[in-house]
């Protein structure tokens, strides 16, 4: 089987049963995604297929093959953090770390969909992450900060292609 | 469990805590070139056991310690670099290898820098520890938030400084020039007279030959370049990208994986294994029978848990089928009653004359509390990879004591620790739980027997249901006022004693305390959680204290202010966050302010908690935290300790409680086992006061304080007195006021 993960074809062996999030780790390398909780409480193995925030540990490889699946590793531009990873160092969120490939993969798809939420719009969308060292309000900060960058960003390639 | 994970280090109330520290100093020519294979690169100079500079220039610093996102990764090379004026930007850290050298001495022997033995600073500043320490040889430990108190102020400011000194020795040597006229900084020696600067490796091969001051000359807090500054952590952009290497991330060439399954009863041995429905199934290579345990070794994760889930196991009977969570507390009550009975308790604390003073009284209040037993929950699940040879085993795990593991393990091989080498990872959240070694010997049997390098997992149910517990507990108390309103006596008996040994006591003036414990054993494994024993006194004596304020119709705050005459300290604390949070200031209806005061660990914690009682439960809206931790060396790291003691201790008084039925624990996963999200996550403030006294740690102090406020200000809103948590079992009713 063919798993597109962060534009890159991987060659995979796995029943079309096993969860999205053990092909990722085990088969493609890409550890960034995490197991937490395998019931789809936690957020951790946080993934999107098609642009789409989903649990990987919950998402069978069959439903994932023929999408395009991205993966924390995938969201920066070569070199170029996101702005939100760029937010996260500036904001100092991780304390222990290990949910946060999951708190970024779901706020970079809250702001795919909504590029200035509001407070209520960012508990809405990140409620379903687990953070156990309660980093909650820097999230937050993060992805106000990343929203607010993002904006600038575009205003400024309006303005240089305008 | 090992023989040094328990008990050893929980003896004595100087290291509270326990943990720590102990690698230990190298001497010039001694220890230096054990170490300098471990940890030196090409050309690099090894300063002493916590410093080595390299060609370039750059400095690294060995921290002992495991980062599990405390930011000791990063505050301690802060205070070695500080001391020893390095150019932080040229500032590398690396973990201590997981070797006997690092830890072989106790910090007070072993930090002898020199052939000088024991330093008297050590003597003078923490007397007894030596002897406490040495008891402790063997350990490599994270937790008792120790690190920046013991492991940053005595050694890691005392090794920048002495390797300082012998620098500007060695470059007065050379220069010949007077000591007085050389000045460091950002890892150079400068004369300005002559107007000559090198850096500071140019210097180092002659200075490794000088002997080390045991007692350099420190920095105060008024020259502090580094320390009491923010810098950003070091460890943050590997957990930004999916780089960062957690135990269960661990990749080695002809891995397999593997689940378990351990007895749902505590102790209970394994008894019959039916294993036909996988023994021919595609990608099992093995399954391996364990004391309590079965496993499943496999090509995948995925195929050993489904595997795993097909083999019908059964278990011996251990007699505690039948123990359930009602049952434990009934034994709680009856040996709590037949202790004071018998007279055979421990004496915690005895002062004045309670019992007389409770019996002339004219007010007399008493109150029990209760909490439940508690997982850790960390986001990380146990794991541990190893690797099993005829003469080496190789474990790579995230844990708080890589020593205390490479000894469980050599035990259990029959190997000398030496053969065993343990590669300490990020931890996913440690807490107290990865203190204790239990799955690293569970991996290392798994591997021996598959003959490969095996990864173990735990499914998040095995993690719930197989932790080592915070206990559960009753707390009662008995209190007289006086006719002013003041506490006259003070007796309060409690379940189990571990640490801080103070976690019970009152910073309060009263006169007449009798405070005294018993033992009521469980077969409930019992372990580390985030504050030990603060965890429930902090809420036991911090509600019980509100009650008492109640009755002596006082408001709570004032009720404690009027009683710290001597505990400037703490007045000072509990005035911040009253001050901080306005109290007193209206609040809207079905609002409720509470406040608490509880030192832990060395670090003073005050906290004022708003809620609102809603129909559907309530929302906790604020957070304000006032803290005296001595010293905030990384206030912005002081902060996010501060924030996350809070949320863990919240989740555990909204929601945390692991039940026992029929000897085995109910909860299973986030589901059952609730956690705080960011929809129900505070608005939190902290306010530090650095008052110069000896550093106390940052990341337990918040946790006992935040539970007790909390409850107290539900009160304050409803009139119901929460005695027993988590507050999700109690039915909180808008404007509903009952007298508690």
């Amino acid at each position: 089987m063919i798993l597109k993960v962060n534009d890159k074809n991987h060659e995979v062996e796995a029943d079309p049963a096993t969860p999205l999030l053990w092909v990722i780790r085990e088969q493609c390398g890409l550890t960034g995604t995490k197991f937490g909780c395998g019931i789809g409480q936690c957020g951790a193995c946080t993934v999107q297929m098609d642009g789409v925030a989903v649990r990987s540990c919950l998402t069978p490889l069959q439903a994932a093959v023929d999408k395009e699946i991205t993966t924390i590793e995938g969201i920066a531009s070569g070199t170029a953090l996101h702005a939100l990873q760029q937010a996260w160092i500036e904001e100092q969120v991780p304390q222990c770390g290990y949910c946060q490939s999951g708190q970024i993969m779901s706020a970079h798809a809250l702001l795919a969909n909504n590029a200035s939420p509001t407070d209520d719009d960012i508990d809405q969308a990140m409620s379903g992450n687990i953070c156990r060292c309660g980093t909650y309000s820097r999230i937050k900060k993060g992805i106000k900060k990343a929203a607010a960058e993002l904006a600038l960003t575009s205003t400024t390639k309006i303005e240089n292609n305008g | 469990m090992g023989k040094w994970t328990r008990r050893a280090f929980i003896t004595t109330g100087v290291l509270t805590g326990g943990a720590l520290v102990l690698g230990v100093a190298i001497r010039p020519g001694n220890r230096a070139r054990k170490v300098k294979g471990m940890i030196a690169g090409e050309g690099e100079t090894v300063m002493n056991i916590w410093l080595k500079i390299a060609l370039d220039n750059t400095i690294t610093v060995i921290v002992p310690h495991a980062e599990m996102g405390q930011g000791t990764h990063t505050t301690l090379p802060m205070m070695l670099a500080d001391e020893m004026d390095a150019d932080w930007n040229k500032v590398h850290m690396m973990e201590a290898p997981g070797n006997k050298e690092y830890a072989n001495y106790a910090l007070a022997k072993g930090f002898t820098i020199g052939d000088k033995d024991f330093p008297s600073f050590l003597i003078d500043t923490v007397d007894g520890v030596y002897l406490t320490i040495t008891k402790q040889m063997g350990l490599q430990m994270t937790g008792g938030s120790s690190s920046v108190r013991f492991t940053g102020n005595l050694a890691m400011r005392i090794a920048g400084a002495a390797a300082k000194a012998v620098l500007l020795q060695a470059a007065a040597d050379r220069w010949e020039v007077p000591l007085e006229e050389l000045e460091a900084k950002n890892s150079y020696i400068t004369h300005p007279a002559s107007n000559r600067s090198e850096p500071f490796i140019s210097f180092a091969p002659q200075a490794v030959e000088l002997s080390q001051p045991a007692k350099p000359k420190l920095k105060t807090p008024e020259e502090f370049t580094l320390m009491g500054t923010s810098l950003t952590r070091f460890d943050v952009p590997a957990k930004v990208d999916g780089s960062a290497g957690f135990g269960i991330d661990v990749s080695l060439p002809e891995m397999k994986y593997a689940a378990i399954k351990a007895a749902p009863v505590f102790g209970a041995k394994l008894k019959t294994v039916d294993d036909s429905e996988i023994v021919n199934m595609r990608g099992v290579h093995k399954i391996v029978r364990l004391d309590n345990a079965v496993a499943v070794v496999a090509d995948g994760y995925w195929i050993a848990k489904t595997a795993l889930d097909k083999v019908k196991v059964t278990f011996e009977e251990t007699g505690n089928e039948t123990v359930d969570q009602k049952g434990i507390y009934a034994q709680y009550v009856r040996d709590m009653e037949a202790s004071l009975a018998g007279g055979d308790e421990e004496k915690d604390i005895n002062k004045g004359d309670a019992e007389a003073a409770l019996k002339n009284s004219g007010q007399v209040v008493e109150g029990e509390y209760r909490v439940p037993y508690l997982a850790h929950a960390t986001m990380e699940p146990m794991n541990c990879t190893a690797h099993v040879t005829a003469d080496q085993c190789e474990i790579w795990v995230g844990c708080q004591n890589p020593l205390g593991f490479a000894n469980s393990i050599a035990e259990l091989l029959h190997m000398e620790p030496d053969q065993v080498q343990v590669h300490n990872q990020y931890l996913g959240g440690g807490f107290g739980r990865r203190f204790v070694d239990d799955v690293a010997l569970q991996a290392v049997h798994i591997a021996k027997e598959a003959d490969c390098p095996v990864k173990l997992i735990w499914s998040r149910e095995e993690d719930m249901r197989h932790d080592f517990y915070r206990e559960a507990n009753i707390s009662r108390f008995k209190a007289a006022l006086d006719s002013e309103g003041k506490i006259l006596a003070w007796n309060n008996q409690y379940l189990f004693k571990h640490e801080p040994p103070e976690a019970p006591h009152i910073p309060y003036d009263v006169a007449n305390q009798s405070i005294h414990y018993a033992m009521s054993e469980t077969h409930v494994p019992w372990g580390y959680w985030r504050s030990v024993d603060s965890s429930m006194h902090g809420f036991f004596t911090e509600s019980f204290i509100d009650e008492l304020a109640h009755h002596a119709k006082k408001d709570p705050f004032e009720f404690r202010r009027d009683q710290l005459s001597n505990a400037p300290r703490f007045l000072k604390v509990l005035e911040l966050a009253a001050e901080k949070a306005d109290w007193g200031a209206a609040l809207p209806e079905n609002w409720g302010r509470g406040i608490s005061l509880h030192q832990c660990f060395g670090t003073i914690v005050a906290q004022v908690v708003e809620v609102e009682v809603l129909e559907d439960g309530v929302k906790v809206h604020r957070v304000v935290c006032a803290a005296d931790p001595g010293f905030a060396f990384h206030p912005d790291g002081f902060e996010a300790q501060m924030e996350s003691g809070i949320i863990y201790g919240l989740t555990a008084a909204l929601y945390g409680e692991i039940t026992i039925d029929q000897g085995a624990v109910v909860q299973s996963n986030f589901h059952d086992y609730q956690m705080v999200r960011m929809d129900e996550s505070p608005k939190i403030e902290t306010y530090i006061i650095n008052s110069g006294h000896y550093p106390g740690g940052a990341g337990e102090p918040s946790t006992p304080g935040i539970a007790p406020a909390l409850t107290n200000a539900i009160f304050n809103a409803t009139g119901l007195r929460i005695r027993e948590l988590p507050v999700k079992n109690h039915t909180l009713r808008p404007s509903e006021k009952i007298l508690g």
